[in-house]
């Protein structure tokens, strides 16, 4: 269990304001009049079914979506350009896991664009990745293949290449999909400890019960945004019937609102119940 | 072995396809890693299109061509871009048209002087010293784009999109990448021809891949791969009279097979010295029970 009680952050400025943003993809609006702040030091987990826009939300965030009416900015600034200060990790299913790289070329890529002007890393650049594998426990596996690792050391290879340029800002696309329950709560805690030392965290999830019950916020999508909240305020059945357009329980355990799961009988007679 | 050696046209024509495959070989693993391995054959019959409508408009060759290559080619990752064509389709679509477009020059206007068989097929004979100016420009501008934008080139091959979200202007590094395939292209097709150029693209990067798992390597593997199937290629084109295209794909296909036997054998020996101790565990186990 991460968090039994959301851990309270001083709320000083806010670091991504969307204000009443319509966006999408070639002329079709995914999301519509989104209205959302997110402070710095928030640890925030997007929530929706399938193609409900999470997302497109965090790619509204990163300026890779065509914002139809609205406006975003990211520290104050609207997010056109190429300057950016935020980190990003794609989701892993998306990965090529063929390709001829290593965890220490991976979280080098983070450096790119420091010294554009210079074809390789420079030697202060490869002490800093060090650094950050060190810290996050993957320097023993730099020379390893992408392949060759656990999927816990994978999450952590592109954590390190996110976090390698100091963002202030950290977007996670569903970091805890296809990773055993012991590897999920590795992330979750590695996250936990970043959040702690002043990155701003979004992160989309899935999984309501083992991740998102035990963030300090989260924002119910499925098109629009549905409600906005800690989770034993937002998790009840008209919120998570608007969010998934389904019947769902909630119960509490140890102070904590909960999805409940109603048994299922598939295959019985030709139907479920 | 040094017989031919003593021919001006072949020493000329051993440089250029060995230069040809290195080139090749250099630049596909870029194109394989972004699983575009087909557009070295698109881009091919585009730039065929490019180099007829070039001399029915007596614009010199290479430069018609190349600006005609590298048109297709961001015309191709445009279309890409829109969320409903995927790369494959818009590599047919843009290519085709401008193949057509070439086919079409050619049967309108039936004074064409010059042979375009060795553009289909790859013909060292006509190898001229322009060619091979040509070839030698395009594989020093290929080292330096590649030395230079190493870092670009990687993550963009890796990841375009995410690349782009780390502050790498992809949309520059994709124009740069387009100009030099295009280049390499046109002076590839004097040796390899329109419809052998897309092996000698794939087959080097894709073999070394079997080779290793380092980018780094696999660059180098690359690039030596297709230049030795360039050297050994022209010799059989000489000794048994095949075209020089055919030839060089056809020893790169064999190389191919040959090595991924030999890696498959060395996986699968591998992995039955892996599954043997798991087989009595399991047999221990039921003998328990």
């Amino acid at each position: 269990m991460l968090h039994p009680t959301p851990h309270e952050y001083e709320k000083t400025e806010s670091i991504v304001e969307i204000g009443n943003v319509t966006c999408g993809y070639d002329g079709s609006p995914v999301l519509k009049n989104i209205n959302l702040t997110i402070n710095r030091g928030d640890f925030v987990g997007l929530l929706g079914p399938s193609g409900s826009g999470k997302t497109t939300l965090l790619r509204t965030i990163l300026g890779a979506v065509d914002i139809y009416e609205g406006e975003v900015s990211v520290e104050g600034n609207q997010v056109s350009g190429r300057k950016r200060r935020i980190g990003y990790v794609p989701q892993l299913e998306t990965i090529d896991w063929n390709f001829p790289i290593t965890v220490e070329q991976l979280v080098m890529m983070g450096r790119t664009s420091k010294r554009w002007w210079t074809p390789w890393y420079q030697a202060n650049d490869r002490e800093l990745g060090y650094h950050m594998m060190e810290r996050l426990g993957i320097s023993d596996i730099a020379r390893r293949h992408i392949r060759e690792i656990s999927g816990g050391q994978q999450q952590r290879a592109f954590l390190a290449r996110a976090l390698i340029s100091s963002p202030k800002l950290l977007l996670l696309d569903e970091p805890t999909s296809g990773v055993d329950i012991k590897t999920r709560d590795e992330v979750m805690h590695l996250l936990d400890d970043l959040n702690h030392q002043d990155v701003t965290v979004v992160m989309t999830t899935h999984e309501i019960n083992a991740v998102a019950a035990h963030l300090p916020r989260v924002v119910c999508v499925n098109g629009e945004i549905v409600k906005d909240g800690a989770p034993n305020e937002i998790f009840t059945p008209e919120v998570l019937k608007r969010t998934y357009n389904a019947e769902i329980l909630v119960t509490e355990y140890m102070g904590m609102k909960l999805v409940a799961e109603s048994p299922h009988f598939f295959g019985q007679k030709g139907h479920c119940n | 072995m040094f017989t031919p050696l003593q021919y001006e046209f072949f020493v000329r024509g051993l440089i250029v396809a060995t230069l040809v495959g290195g080139l090749c070989g250099l630049i596909g693993v870029y194109i394989v890693l972004r699983r575009m391995s087909y557009i070295g054959h698109g881009l091919a019959h585009a730039i065929f299109g490019g180099a007829v409508t070039s001399y029915v408009l007596s614009i010199n060759l290479f430069i018609g061509a190349s600006v005609w290559g590298f048109v297709s080619a961001m015309l191709i990752n445009m279309a890409a871009r829109k969320r409903k064509i995927n790369a494959d389709a818009a590599i047919g679509i843009v290519t085709t048209a401008s193949f057509a477009l070439g086919v079409a020059l050619i049967s309108r206007f039936k004074t064409f002087t010059r042979s375009f068989d060795a553009a289909l097929f790859g013909n060292i004979l006509g190898i001229t010293n322009n060619d091979l100016i040509a070839i030698v420009t395009v594989s020093i501008i290929a080292i330096i784009v590649v030395f230079i934008g190493y870092k670009y080139l990687l993550f963009t091959t890796f990841e375009s999109e995410v690349a782009g979200f780390y502050g790498v202007p992809t949309p520059w590094v994709d124009a740069v990448f387009s100009l030099l395939l295009a280049a390499v292209i046109v002076v590839s097709l004097q040796v390899l021809g329109v419809t052998m150029i897309a092996a000698a693209v794939v087959i080097p990067p894709v073999v070394a891949q079997l080779l290793t798992n380092s980018f780094n390597k696999m660059l180098i593997l690359s690039v030596v791969i297709g230049a030795l199937c360039g050297l050994a290629g022209l010799y059989v084109s000489f000794y048994i009279d095949v075209s020089s295209g055919a030839s060089v794909v056809l020893i790169s296909a064999v190389l191919f097979v040959v090595v991924l036997t030999i890696t498959s054998l060395k996986q699968r020996i591998l992995s039955s010295k892996m599954r043997t101790p798991s087989h009595n565990h399991l047999d221990r186990q039921i003998d328990i029970h």
